[in-house]
Protein backbone atom coordinates (compact mmCIF):
# COMPACT_ATOMS: atom_id res chain seq x y z
CA UNK A 1 0.00 0.00 0.00
CA UNK A 2 1.07 3.44 -0.89
CA UNK A 3 1.66 5.90 2.07
CA UNK A 4 0.25 8.55 0.05
CA UNK A 5 -2.72 9.81 1.49
CA UNK A 6 -4.98 10.39 -1.83
CA UNK A 7 -8.55 10.92 0.13
CA UNK A 8 -9.97 14.44 -0.37
CA UNK A 9 -12.20 15.91 2.07
CA UNK A 10 -14.87 17.80 -0.42
CA UNK A 11 -17.83 19.80 1.35
CA UNK A 12 -17.65 17.37 3.64
CA UNK A 13 -17.98 14.16 1.69
CA UNK A 14 -14.72 11.98 2.21
CA UNK A 15 -13.48 11.26 -1.69
CA UNK A 16 -10.91 8.28 -2.11
CA UNK A 17 -9.36 10.27 -4.30
CA UNK A 18 -9.58 13.34 -6.27
CA UNK A 19 -10.52 11.61 -9.65
CA UNK A 20 -14.04 12.13 -10.76
CA UNK A 21 -15.77 10.94 -14.17
CA UNK A 22 -17.68 13.82 -15.90
CA UNK A 23 -21.39 13.64 -16.42
CA UNK A 24 -21.96 13.44 -20.15
CA UNK A 25 -19.18 11.06 -20.58
CA UNK A 26 -20.20 7.54 -18.46
CA UNK A 27 -23.54 8.16 -19.00
CA UNK A 28 -24.84 6.16 -15.61
CA UNK A 29 -21.69 4.28 -15.16
CA UNK A 30 -22.44 0.82 -15.91
CA UNK A 31 -21.01 0.90 -19.75
CA UNK A 32 -17.98 2.00 -18.18
CA UNK A 33 -17.53 -0.51 -15.63
CA UNK A 34 -17.00 -3.08 -18.20
CA UNK A 35 -13.22 -1.55 -18.74
CA UNK A 36 -12.45 -0.05 -15.44
CA UNK A 37 -13.41 -0.51 -11.75
CA UNK A 38 -15.20 2.81 -10.78
CA UNK A 39 -14.93 1.72 -7.19
CA UNK A 40 -10.87 2.93 -7.23
CA UNK A 41 -11.56 6.43 -7.87
CA UNK A 42 -13.11 9.36 -6.03
CA UNK A 43 -16.51 9.37 -8.04
CA UNK A 44 -19.16 9.87 -10.74
CA UNK A 45 -21.34 12.51 -11.85
CA UNK A 46 -24.28 11.35 -13.46
CA UNK A 47 -25.39 12.44 -17.03
CA UNK A 48 -27.54 15.41 -16.80
CA UNK A 49 -31.02 14.69 -16.00
CA UNK A 50 -34.21 16.57 -16.54
CA UNK A 51 -37.33 15.79 -14.77
CA UNK A 52 -39.05 14.64 -18.22
CA UNK A 53 -37.05 12.26 -20.65
CA UNK A 54 -34.75 13.89 -23.53
CA UNK A 55 -34.65 12.85 -26.66
CA UNK A 56 -31.44 14.46 -27.44
CA UNK A 57 -30.31 16.22 -30.92
CA UNK A 58 -30.83 14.35 -34.11
CA UNK A 59 -27.34 13.37 -35.83
CA UNK A 60 -24.53 14.63 -36.34
CA UNK A 61 -23.74 15.48 -32.62
CA UNK A 62 -20.28 14.90 -32.27
CA UNK A 63 -17.22 15.97 -34.68
CA UNK A 64 -13.29 15.95 -33.79
CA UNK A 65 -11.17 19.34 -34.08
CA UNK A 66 -7.63 20.07 -33.54
CA UNK A 67 -6.77 18.33 -29.95
CA UNK A 68 -10.36 18.13 -29.26
CA UNK A 69 -13.71 17.57 -30.05
CA UNK A 70 -17.16 19.37 -30.73
CA UNK A 71 -20.59 17.98 -29.14
CA UNK A 72 -24.17 18.75 -28.99
CA UNK A 73 -25.65 15.89 -27.34
CA UNK A 74 -28.73 17.90 -26.28
CA UNK A 75 -28.84 16.48 -23.00
CA UNK A 76 -30.51 12.83 -23.91
CA UNK A 77 -31.47 11.73 -21.11
CA UNK A 78 -33.77 9.28 -19.15
CA UNK A 79 -35.67 11.73 -16.88
CA UNK A 80 -35.60 11.88 -12.83
CA UNK A 81 -38.87 8.65 -12.67
CA UNK A 82 -36.69 6.34 -15.18
CA UNK A 83 -33.25 7.12 -13.16
CA UNK A 84 -34.43 6.14 -10.05
CA UNK A 85 -36.12 3.34 -10.92
CA UNK A 86 -33.49 1.91 -13.74
CA UNK A 87 -30.08 3.54 -12.51
CA UNK A 88 -30.24 4.03 -9.27
CA UNK A 89 -30.09 0.05 -8.33
CA UNK A 90 -26.90 -0.07 -10.70
CA UNK A 91 -25.48 3.14 -8.59
CA UNK A 92 -26.54 2.18 -5.12
CA UNK A 93 -23.82 -1.12 -5.70
CA UNK A 94 -20.83 1.07 -6.11
CA UNK A 95 -18.36 2.01 -3.46
CA UNK A 96 -17.60 5.81 -4.19
CA UNK A 97 -19.37 9.04 -4.05
CA UNK A 98 -21.86 9.55 -6.58
CA UNK A 99 -22.71 13.09 -8.01
CA UNK A 100 -26.04 13.66 -9.64
CA UNK A 101 -26.02 16.19 -12.20
CA UNK A 102 -29.27 17.66 -12.53
CA UNK A 103 -30.08 19.86 -16.64
CA UNK A 104 -33.86 21.74 -16.57
CA UNK A 105 -35.42 24.36 -18.71
CA UNK A 106 -36.91 26.60 -15.52
CA UNK A 107 -35.47 27.33 -12.22
CA UNK A 108 -38.74 25.33 -11.41
CA UNK A 109 -37.70 22.27 -13.25
CA UNK A 110 -34.55 22.15 -11.09
CA UNK A 111 -36.45 23.29 -7.79
CA UNK A 112 -38.38 19.69 -8.61
CA UNK A 113 -35.79 17.44 -9.82
CA UNK A 114 -33.78 18.30 -6.52
CA UNK A 115 -36.45 17.79 -4.12
CA UNK A 116 -37.41 14.79 -5.54
CA UNK A 117 -33.89 12.99 -6.00
CA UNK A 118 -32.17 14.95 -2.55
CA UNK A 119 -34.42 11.60 -0.65
CA UNK A 120 -32.12 9.00 -2.47
CA UNK A 121 -29.17 7.76 -0.09
CA UNK A 122 -27.23 6.71 -2.93
CA UNK A 123 -26.95 10.38 -4.40
CA UNK A 124 -24.69 12.41 -2.03
CA UNK A 125 -24.16 15.57 -4.02
CA UNK A 126 -26.08 17.65 -6.39
CA UNK A 127 -24.27 18.81 -9.49
CA UNK A 128 -26.21 21.33 -11.05
CA UNK A 129 -25.62 22.09 -14.89
CA UNK A 130 -26.29 25.60 -15.57
CA UNK A 131 -23.85 25.71 -18.66
CA UNK A 132 -25.14 23.07 -21.07
CA UNK A 133 -24.52 24.64 -24.28
CA UNK A 134 -26.41 22.55 -26.54
CA UNK A 135 -29.86 23.07 -25.57
CA UNK A 136 -32.28 25.80 -26.83
CA UNK A 137 -34.17 26.49 -23.82
CA UNK A 138 -31.99 27.42 -20.69
CA UNK A 139 -28.86 26.46 -20.49
CA UNK A 140 -26.42 28.85 -21.49
CA UNK A 141 -28.75 31.48 -20.76
CA UNK A 142 -28.75 30.75 -17.06
CA UNK A 143 -25.02 29.90 -16.86
CA UNK A 144 -24.95 33.70 -18.71
CA UNK A 145 -26.97 35.43 -15.72
CA UNK A 146 -25.05 36.34 -12.17
CA UNK A 147 -28.56 36.81 -10.52
CA UNK A 148 -30.32 33.71 -12.33
CA UNK A 149 -27.30 31.71 -11.27
CA UNK A 150 -27.74 33.13 -7.80
CA UNK A 151 -31.63 31.98 -7.67
CA UNK A 152 -31.11 28.98 -8.54
CA UNK A 153 -28.37 28.59 -6.29
CA UNK A 154 -30.40 30.15 -3.78
CA UNK A 155 -33.82 28.13 -4.62
CA UNK A 156 -31.91 24.58 -4.65
CA UNK A 157 -30.50 25.48 -1.57
CA UNK A 158 -34.15 25.73 0.31
CA UNK A 159 -34.86 21.69 -0.90
CA UNK A 160 -31.52 19.70 0.03
CA UNK A 161 -29.16 19.68 2.71
CA UNK A 162 -26.55 17.65 0.51
CA UNK A 163 -23.89 19.65 -1.02
CA UNK A 164 -24.66 21.67 -4.12
CA UNK A 165 -21.76 22.12 -6.67
CA UNK A 166 -22.81 24.37 -9.82
CA UNK A 167 -21.21 23.90 -12.90
CA UNK A 168 -20.01 26.79 -14.52
CA UNK A 169 -19.83 28.20 -18.41
CA UNK A 170 -16.56 29.27 -19.55
CA UNK A 171 -18.17 31.05 -22.10
CA UNK A 172 -18.84 34.52 -19.73
CA UNK A 173 -15.77 37.00 -18.97
CA UNK A 174 -15.49 37.05 -15.49
CA UNK A 175 -15.95 33.37 -14.25
CA UNK A 176 -14.80 34.48 -10.50
CA UNK A 177 -18.37 36.41 -10.57
CA UNK A 178 -20.28 33.88 -10.75
CA UNK A 179 -18.28 31.76 -7.93
CA UNK A 180 -19.29 34.61 -5.86
CA UNK A 181 -23.08 34.34 -6.55
CA UNK A 182 -22.64 30.79 -5.45
CA UNK A 183 -21.06 31.19 -2.44
CA UNK A 184 -23.12 33.69 -1.58
CA UNK A 185 -26.83 31.94 -2.02
CA UNK A 186 -25.59 28.98 -0.63
CA UNK A 187 -23.37 26.95 -2.83
CA UNK A 188 -20.91 24.64 -1.66
CA UNK A 189 -18.71 24.14 -4.50
CA UNK A 190 -18.12 25.05 -8.19
CA UNK A 191 -17.73 22.83 -11.21
CA UNK A 192 -15.12 25.09 -13.87
CA UNK A 193 -15.06 24.41 -16.60
CA UNK A 194 -18.20 23.49 -19.16
CA UNK A 195 -17.80 22.79 -22.48
CA UNK A 196 -16.97 26.15 -24.55
CA UNK A 197 -18.67 27.06 -27.48
CA UNK A 198 -17.47 26.04 -30.91
CA UNK A 199 -18.60 25.03 -34.32
CA UNK A 200 -17.31 23.41 -37.76
CA UNK A 201 -18.43 23.75 -41.42
CA UNK A 202 -17.56 21.74 -44.21
CA UNK A 203 -15.79 23.73 -46.74
CA UNK A 204 -17.57 21.53 -49.68
CA UNK A 205 -20.79 21.88 -49.03
CA UNK A 206 -20.50 25.51 -46.75
CA UNK A 207 -22.92 23.72 -44.19
CA UNK A 208 -22.29 22.90 -40.18
CA UNK A 209 -20.97 19.75 -39.51
CA UNK A 210 -23.09 20.05 -36.46
CA UNK A 211 -27.16 18.74 -36.76
CA UNK A 212 -27.06 21.59 -33.64
CA UNK A 213 -24.97 24.13 -35.92
CA UNK A 214 -22.52 24.80 -32.63
CA UNK A 215 -21.63 22.00 -29.84
CA UNK A 216 -19.46 21.99 -26.77
CA UNK A 217 -15.50 21.71 -27.40
CA UNK A 218 -13.48 19.74 -24.95
CA UNK A 219 -10.44 17.69 -24.51
CA UNK A 220 -6.87 19.20 -24.82
CA UNK A 221 -7.98 21.58 -26.60
CA UNK A 222 -9.17 23.81 -23.81
CA UNK A 223 -7.26 22.65 -21.08
CA UNK A 224 -5.37 25.93 -20.75
CA UNK A 225 -8.53 27.87 -20.68
CA UNK A 226 -10.04 25.90 -17.76
CA UNK A 227 -6.43 26.11 -15.34
CA UNK A 228 -6.91 29.91 -16.45
CA UNK A 229 -10.29 29.75 -15.37
CA UNK A 230 -9.97 28.00 -12.37
CA UNK A 231 -7.08 29.76 -11.03
CA UNK A 232 -9.49 32.93 -11.64
CA UNK A 233 -11.96 31.41 -9.25
CA UNK A 234 -9.17 30.49 -6.82
CA UNK A 235 -7.54 33.96 -6.46
CA UNK A 236 -11.11 35.71 -5.55
CA UNK A 237 -13.32 33.47 -4.54
CA UNK A 238 -12.98 31.15 -1.41
CA UNK A 239 -14.92 28.23 -2.36
CA UNK A 240 -13.68 24.74 -3.46
CA UNK A 241 -13.31 23.83 -7.21
CA UNK A 242 -13.93 20.45 -8.92
CA UNK A 243 -11.67 21.51 -11.96
CA UNK A 244 -12.78 20.35 -15.50
CA UNK A 245 -11.24 20.55 -19.06
CA UNK A 246 -9.04 18.62 -21.20
CA UNK A 247 -7.27 16.68 -17.74
CA UNK A 248 -5.67 13.53 -20.50
CA UNK A 249 -3.15 12.16 -17.92
CA UNK A 250 -1.74 12.41 -14.53
CA UNK A 251 0.44 15.42 -15.37
CA UNK A 252 -2.55 17.40 -16.12
CA UNK A 253 -4.60 16.58 -13.24
CA UNK A 254 -1.69 17.84 -10.98
CA UNK A 255 -1.49 20.78 -12.86
CA UNK A 256 -5.40 21.32 -12.18
CA UNK A 257 -4.77 20.58 -8.90
CA UNK A 258 -2.38 23.50 -8.40
CA UNK A 259 -4.18 26.19 -9.81
CA UNK A 260 -6.80 25.51 -7.75
CA UNK A 261 -8.94 22.73 -8.15
CA UNK A 262 -9.91 20.32 -4.83
CA UNK A 263 -11.20 17.57 -7.04
CA UNK A 264 -10.88 17.25 -10.78
CA UNK A 265 -13.18 15.19 -13.49
CA UNK A 266 -11.89 13.82 -16.70
CA UNK A 267 -14.45 13.56 -19.41
CA UNK A 268 -13.61 13.30 -23.46
CA UNK A 269 -10.36 10.99 -22.06
CA UNK A 270 -12.71 8.23 -21.14
CA UNK A 271 -14.01 7.69 -24.42
CA UNK A 272 -10.65 7.61 -25.87
CA UNK A 273 -9.40 5.29 -22.57
CA UNK A 274 -12.00 4.25 -20.71
CA UNK A 275 -9.18 2.81 -17.38
CA UNK A 276 -7.72 6.96 -17.58
CA UNK A 277 -9.33 7.19 -14.26
CA UNK A 278 -7.11 4.27 -13.04
CA UNK A 279 -4.28 5.64 -14.55
CA UNK A 280 -4.18 8.82 -13.07
CA UNK A 281 -4.66 7.72 -9.97
CA UNK A 282 -1.40 5.35 -10.46
CA UNK A 283 0.07 8.53 -11.80
CA UNK A 284 -0.97 11.14 -9.04
CA UNK A 285 0.67 7.92 -6.11
CA UNK A 286 4.25 8.23 -8.07
CA UNK A 287 3.74 12.18 -8.25
CA UNK A 288 3.48 12.25 -4.48
CA UNK A 289 5.77 9.86 -3.91
CA UNK A 290 9.03 11.45 -5.60
CA UNK A 291 7.83 15.08 -4.50
CA UNK A 292 7.39 13.71 -0.84
CA UNK A 293 4.12 14.94 -0.74
CA UNK A 294 2.10 12.75 1.62
CA UNK A 295 -1.37 14.25 1.52
CA UNK A 296 -2.19 14.96 -2.62
CA UNK A 297 -4.82 17.59 -1.24
CA UNK A 298 -1.53 20.08 -0.11
CA UNK A 299 -1.44 20.34 -4.08
CA UNK A 300 -4.65 22.11 -4.47
CA UNK A 301 -3.83 25.66 -5.12
CA UNK A 302 -0.22 25.44 -4.18
CA UNK A 303 0.85 27.44 -7.27
CA UNK A 304 4.06 29.78 -6.55
CA UNK A 305 3.09 33.22 -8.54
CA UNK B 1 -14.93 -6.55 -24.00
CA UNK B 2 -11.55 -5.53 -24.51
CA UNK B 3 -8.94 -2.71 -24.66
CA UNK B 4 -6.28 -4.62 -25.83
CA UNK B 5 -2.67 -3.45 -27.18
CA UNK B 6 -2.24 -5.15 -30.46
CA UNK B 7 0.97 -5.42 -32.87
CA UNK B 8 0.62 -4.41 -36.56
CA UNK B 9 1.65 -7.89 -38.05
CA UNK B 10 1.21 -6.29 -42.20
CA UNK B 11 -0.65 -3.43 -43.48
CA UNK B 12 -1.62 -4.23 -47.42
CA UNK B 13 -2.91 -2.32 -49.94
CA UNK B 14 -5.93 -4.38 -51.76
CA UNK B 15 -7.21 -1.60 -54.31
CA UNK B 16 -6.29 1.94 -55.29
CA UNK B 17 -8.06 3.36 -52.39
CA UNK B 18 -8.28 0.27 -50.09
CA UNK B 19 -6.19 -1.21 -47.55
CA UNK B 20 -6.12 -4.40 -45.39
CA UNK B 21 -4.58 -4.63 -41.62
CA UNK B 22 -3.94 -7.46 -39.73
CA UNK B 23 -3.21 -7.43 -36.21
CA UNK B 24 -2.18 -9.89 -33.21
CA UNK B 25 -5.24 -9.68 -31.23
CA UNK B 26 -5.66 -12.83 -29.34
CA UNK B 27 -8.37 -12.14 -26.90
CA UNK B 28 -10.45 -10.16 -29.52
CA UNK B 29 -9.95 -12.96 -32.04
CA UNK B 30 -11.08 -15.27 -30.09
CA UNK B 31 -14.53 -13.70 -28.90
CA UNK B 32 -15.15 -11.42 -32.27
CA UNK B 33 -18.25 -12.37 -33.60
CA UNK B 34 -19.55 -11.41 -37.56
CA UNK B 35 -20.90 -8.12 -37.58
CA UNK B 36 -19.39 -6.29 -34.34
CA UNK B 37 -16.27 -4.19 -34.49
CA UNK B 38 -13.62 -2.37 -33.02
CA UNK B 39 -12.57 1.24 -32.03
CA UNK B 40 -8.91 1.58 -32.98
CA UNK B 41 -6.38 4.54 -31.73
CA UNK B 42 -4.26 5.02 -34.82
CA UNK B 43 -1.69 7.24 -32.70
CA UNK B 44 -0.31 7.45 -29.24
CA UNK B 45 -0.73 11.52 -29.11
CA UNK B 46 -3.69 13.67 -29.53
CA UNK B 47 -3.58 13.88 -33.51
CA UNK B 48 -5.74 12.45 -33.94
CA UNK B 49 -7.85 12.46 -30.40
CA UNK B 50 -10.40 9.82 -30.90
CA UNK B 51 -10.86 5.95 -31.68
CA UNK B 52 -11.88 5.30 -35.57
CA UNK B 53 -14.18 2.00 -35.59
CA UNK B 54 -13.79 -0.84 -38.04
CA UNK B 55 -15.72 -3.36 -38.97
CA UNK B 56 -13.75 -6.71 -37.86
CA UNK B 57 -13.50 -8.48 -41.63
CA UNK B 58 -12.10 -11.67 -41.06
CA UNK B 59 -10.45 -13.72 -38.05
CA UNK B 60 -7.09 -15.84 -38.69
CA UNK B 61 -6.17 -17.68 -35.15
CA UNK B 62 -4.97 -14.91 -33.28
CA UNK B 63 -4.89 -12.26 -35.63
CA UNK B 64 -7.88 -9.95 -36.67
CA UNK B 65 -8.53 -8.02 -39.87
CA UNK B 66 -9.50 -4.72 -40.90
CA UNK B 67 -10.63 -3.19 -44.33
CA UNK B 68 -10.62 0.48 -44.75
CA UNK B 69 -10.12 3.16 -47.56
CA UNK B 70 -7.98 6.03 -46.18
CA UNK B 71 -10.46 9.17 -46.58
CA UNK B 72 -8.97 11.63 -43.04
CA UNK B 73 -5.99 12.18 -41.14
CA UNK B 74 -6.83 8.70 -38.75
CA UNK B 75 -6.58 6.23 -41.87
CA UNK B 76 -3.81 8.09 -43.40
CA UNK B 77 -2.06 7.07 -40.59
CA UNK B 78 -3.24 3.60 -40.18
CA UNK B 79 -2.07 3.09 -44.19
CA UNK B 80 1.39 3.86 -43.07
CA UNK B 81 2.06 1.49 -40.35
CA UNK B 82 4.26 -1.27 -40.70
CA UNK B 83 5.09 -4.57 -38.81
CA UNK B 84 5.30 -4.20 -35.62
CA UNK B 85 3.71 -1.21 -34.67
CA UNK B 86 1.10 -1.26 -31.89
CA UNK B 87 -2.15 -0.39 -31.88
CA UNK B 88 -4.72 0.00 -29.01
CA UNK B 89 -7.64 -1.99 -29.93
CA UNK B 90 -11.05 -1.71 -27.95
CA UNK B 91 -13.13 -4.84 -28.90
CA UNK B 92 -15.22 -6.54 -29.82
CA UNK B 93 -17.83 -3.62 -29.80
CA UNK B 94 -21.44 -4.22 -30.71
CA UNK B 95 -24.11 -6.30 -32.19
CA UNK B 96 -22.94 -8.89 -34.75
CA UNK B 97 -25.31 -10.51 -37.49
CA UNK B 98 -27.93 -12.74 -36.57
CA UNK B 99 -27.19 -15.53 -38.93
CA UNK B 100 -28.39 -18.78 -36.69
CA UNK B 101 -31.82 -18.01 -37.86
CA UNK B 102 -33.97 -20.00 -39.68
CA UNK B 103 -33.24 -19.54 -42.96
CA UNK B 104 -31.82 -21.58 -45.80
CA UNK B 105 -29.89 -18.84 -47.98
CA UNK B 106 -28.20 -15.66 -46.90
CA UNK B 107 -27.97 -13.22 -49.81
CA UNK B 108 -24.77 -10.98 -48.82
CA UNK B 109 -25.71 -7.35 -50.11
CA UNK B 110 -22.40 -5.27 -50.01
CA UNK B 111 -21.96 -1.69 -51.54
CA UNK B 112 -18.01 -1.17 -51.93
CA UNK B 113 -16.18 -1.58 -48.61
CA UNK B 114 -19.70 -2.44 -47.30
CA UNK B 115 -18.49 -5.66 -47.78
CA UNK B 116 -15.51 -5.48 -45.16
CA UNK B 117 -17.53 -7.52 -42.55
CA UNK B 118 -18.62 -10.48 -44.63
CA UNK B 119 -15.55 -12.51 -45.16
CA UNK B 120 -15.86 -13.52 -41.24
CA UNK B 121 -19.63 -13.88 -42.23
CA UNK B 122 -19.10 -16.13 -44.71
CA UNK B 123 -16.55 -18.08 -42.57
CA UNK B 124 -19.02 -18.86 -39.62
CA UNK B 125 -22.02 -19.48 -42.66
CA UNK B 126 -19.89 -21.87 -44.78
CA UNK B 127 -21.40 -25.18 -44.14
CA UNK B 128 -24.35 -24.63 -42.75
CA UNK B 129 -26.44 -22.48 -45.21
CA UNK B 130 -26.13 -21.52 -48.89
CA UNK B 131 -24.61 -17.77 -49.50
CA UNK B 132 -25.02 -15.75 -52.25
CA UNK B 133 -22.96 -12.76 -52.16
CA UNK B 134 -23.62 -9.43 -54.37
CA UNK B 135 -20.76 -6.75 -54.28
CA UNK B 136 -21.85 -3.24 -56.03
CA UNK B 137 -20.20 0.08 -56.56
CA UNK B 138 -19.33 2.65 -59.08
CA UNK B 139 -17.09 1.09 -60.98
CA UNK B 140 -14.72 -1.86 -60.95
CA UNK B 141 -11.80 0.06 -58.77
CA UNK B 142 -14.44 0.08 -55.77
CA UNK B 143 -15.18 -3.57 -55.71
CA UNK B 144 -13.17 -5.98 -53.29
CA UNK B 145 -14.31 -9.91 -52.80
CA UNK B 146 -11.23 -11.12 -51.27
CA UNK B 147 -12.79 -13.40 -48.79
CA UNK B 148 -16.16 -13.88 -50.72
CA UNK B 149 -17.96 -16.93 -52.03
CA UNK B 150 -20.36 -16.92 -55.33
CA UNK B 151 -20.19 -13.48 -55.98
CA UNK B 152 -21.74 -11.17 -58.28
CA UNK B 153 -20.39 -8.34 -59.23
CA UNK B 154 -22.53 -4.91 -60.06
CA UNK B 155 -21.36 -1.81 -61.03
CA UNK B 156 -23.30 1.36 -62.40
CA UNK B 157 -20.76 2.34 -65.31
CA UNK B 158 -20.93 -1.67 -66.37
CA UNK B 159 -16.63 -1.57 -66.28
CA UNK B 160 -17.34 -5.08 -63.91
CA UNK B 161 -20.07 -7.73 -63.93
CA UNK B 162 -23.70 -6.67 -64.00
CA UNK B 163 -24.50 -3.04 -65.22
CA UNK B 164 -26.71 -1.50 -62.51
CA UNK B 165 -27.09 -1.13 -59.10
CA UNK B 166 -26.91 -3.84 -56.52
CA UNK B 167 -30.41 -3.64 -55.83
CA UNK B 168 -31.29 -4.06 -59.77
CA UNK B 169 -29.21 -6.89 -59.14
CA UNK B 170 -30.21 -8.08 -56.22
CA UNK B 171 -33.96 -7.81 -57.33
CA UNK B 172 -32.87 -9.95 -60.60
CA UNK B 173 -31.86 -12.81 -58.18
CA UNK B 174 -34.57 -12.86 -55.70
CA UNK B 175 -36.95 -13.18 -58.87
CA UNK B 176 -34.86 -16.35 -59.85
CA UNK B 177 -34.72 -17.93 -56.43
CA UNK B 178 -37.36 -20.85 -56.11
CA UNK B 179 -39.49 -20.21 -52.60
CA UNK B 180 -36.18 -21.16 -50.42
CA UNK B 181 -36.56 -19.15 -47.17
CA UNK B 182 -33.48 -16.47 -47.67
CA UNK B 183 -32.11 -13.77 -45.02
CA UNK B 184 -30.21 -10.72 -46.40
CA UNK B 185 -27.21 -9.56 -44.18
CA UNK B 186 -26.56 -6.12 -45.94
CA UNK B 187 -23.57 -3.05 -45.38
CA UNK B 188 -22.71 0.02 -48.04
CA UNK B 189 -23.27 3.61 -48.00
CA UNK B 190 -26.52 4.95 -46.60
CA UNK B 191 -28.03 5.62 -49.87
CA UNK B 192 -27.65 2.32 -50.54
CA UNK B 193 -29.23 0.40 -47.12
CA UNK B 194 -32.08 3.16 -47.57
CA UNK B 195 -33.28 1.56 -50.91
CA UNK B 196 -32.22 -2.33 -49.63
CA UNK B 197 -34.02 -1.22 -46.31
CA UNK B 198 -37.71 -0.04 -48.62
CA UNK B 199 -37.18 -2.76 -50.47
CA UNK B 200 -37.37 -5.34 -48.04
CA UNK B 201 -39.92 -4.28 -45.86
CA UNK B 202 -42.25 -3.50 -48.72
CA UNK B 203 -41.59 -7.65 -49.77
CA UNK B 204 -41.35 -8.16 -46.00
CA UNK B 205 -38.25 -9.79 -46.47
CA UNK B 206 -35.95 -10.30 -43.52
CA UNK B 207 -32.87 -8.55 -43.73
CA UNK B 208 -30.00 -7.12 -41.58
CA UNK B 209 -28.27 -3.89 -42.06
CA UNK B 210 -24.76 -2.73 -40.32
CA UNK B 211 -24.67 0.90 -40.47
CA UNK B 212 -22.22 3.40 -39.63
CA UNK B 213 -22.29 6.47 -37.65
CA UNK B 214 -19.75 9.20 -36.30
CA UNK B 215 -18.55 7.67 -33.08
CA UNK B 216 -16.66 8.93 -30.25
CA UNK B 217 -16.64 5.55 -27.56
CA UNK B 218 -18.05 3.01 -28.96
CA UNK B 219 -19.29 1.24 -26.57
CA UNK B 220 -22.56 3.76 -25.43
CA UNK B 221 -20.93 6.44 -23.35
CA UNK B 222 -20.63 9.80 -25.27
CA UNK B 223 -24.20 9.21 -26.86
CA UNK B 224 -22.44 10.64 -29.98
CA UNK B 225 -24.00 8.17 -32.84
CA UNK B 226 -27.45 8.21 -32.36
CA UNK B 227 -30.10 6.79 -34.88
CA UNK B 228 -33.84 7.44 -34.81
CA UNK B 229 -35.87 3.85 -33.80
CA UNK B 230 -38.55 3.24 -36.46
CA UNK B 231 -41.69 4.63 -34.72
CA UNK B 232 -39.62 7.74 -34.07
CA UNK B 233 -40.14 7.49 -30.36
CA UNK B 234 -36.43 7.62 -29.50
CA UNK B 235 -32.44 7.33 -30.19
CA UNK B 236 -30.95 3.79 -30.64
CA UNK B 237 -27.03 4.12 -30.64
CA UNK B 238 -25.12 2.79 -33.90
CA UNK B 239 -21.97 1.49 -31.59
CA UNK B 240 -24.26 -0.45 -28.89
CA UNK B 241 -27.71 -1.19 -30.11
CA UNK B 242 -26.39 -1.93 -33.40
CA UNK B 243 -24.05 -1.58 -35.91
CA UNK B 244 -26.22 -3.95 -37.30
CA UNK B 245 -30.40 -4.05 -36.90
CA UNK B 246 -33.31 -5.29 -38.52
CA UNK B 247 -34.26 -3.34 -41.57
CA UNK B 248 -37.62 -3.07 -39.81
CA UNK B 249 -35.75 -1.84 -36.37
CA UNK B 250 -34.91 2.24 -37.41
CA UNK B 251 -35.34 5.09 -39.75
CA UNK B 252 -32.19 5.66 -41.78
Amino acid sequence: MSKVDLSVNFCGMHLKNPVLLASGTIGYGNEIAQFTDINNLGGIVTKSLSLKPRKGNPPPRIIETSSGMLNAIGLANVGVEAFIKDKIPFLKELNTTIFCNIAASTIDEYVECVHILTSEDTINAFEINVSCPNVKEGGLEFGNDLQTVGRITEKIRSVTKKPIIIKLSPNVSRISAFAKVVKEEGGNAVSAINTLVGTSFDINTRRPKLYNITGGLSGPAIKPIALAKVLEIKRTVDIPIIGIGGIMNWRDAVEMMIVGASAFQIGTVNFINPNAGAEIVEGLISYCEKKSISKVSELTGSYQI
Amino acid sequence: MYSEKSFVQSVEKVSDEIFLVKVFSPAIACIVKPGQFCNIKVSENNLPLLRRPFSVSDVDDNFICFLFNVHGEGTNILSKKKNGDVLEILGPLGNGFSYKDDFQTAILVAGGLGMAPFPILTKNITGEKEIITLVGGRSKNQIVTAGLINISVATEDGSMGYKGTVLELLQEKINKTDKKKFKIFSCGPNPMLKALQKLSNENNYDCEMSVEGAMACGFGICQGCPIESANGESYLLVCKDGPVFNSKAVKL
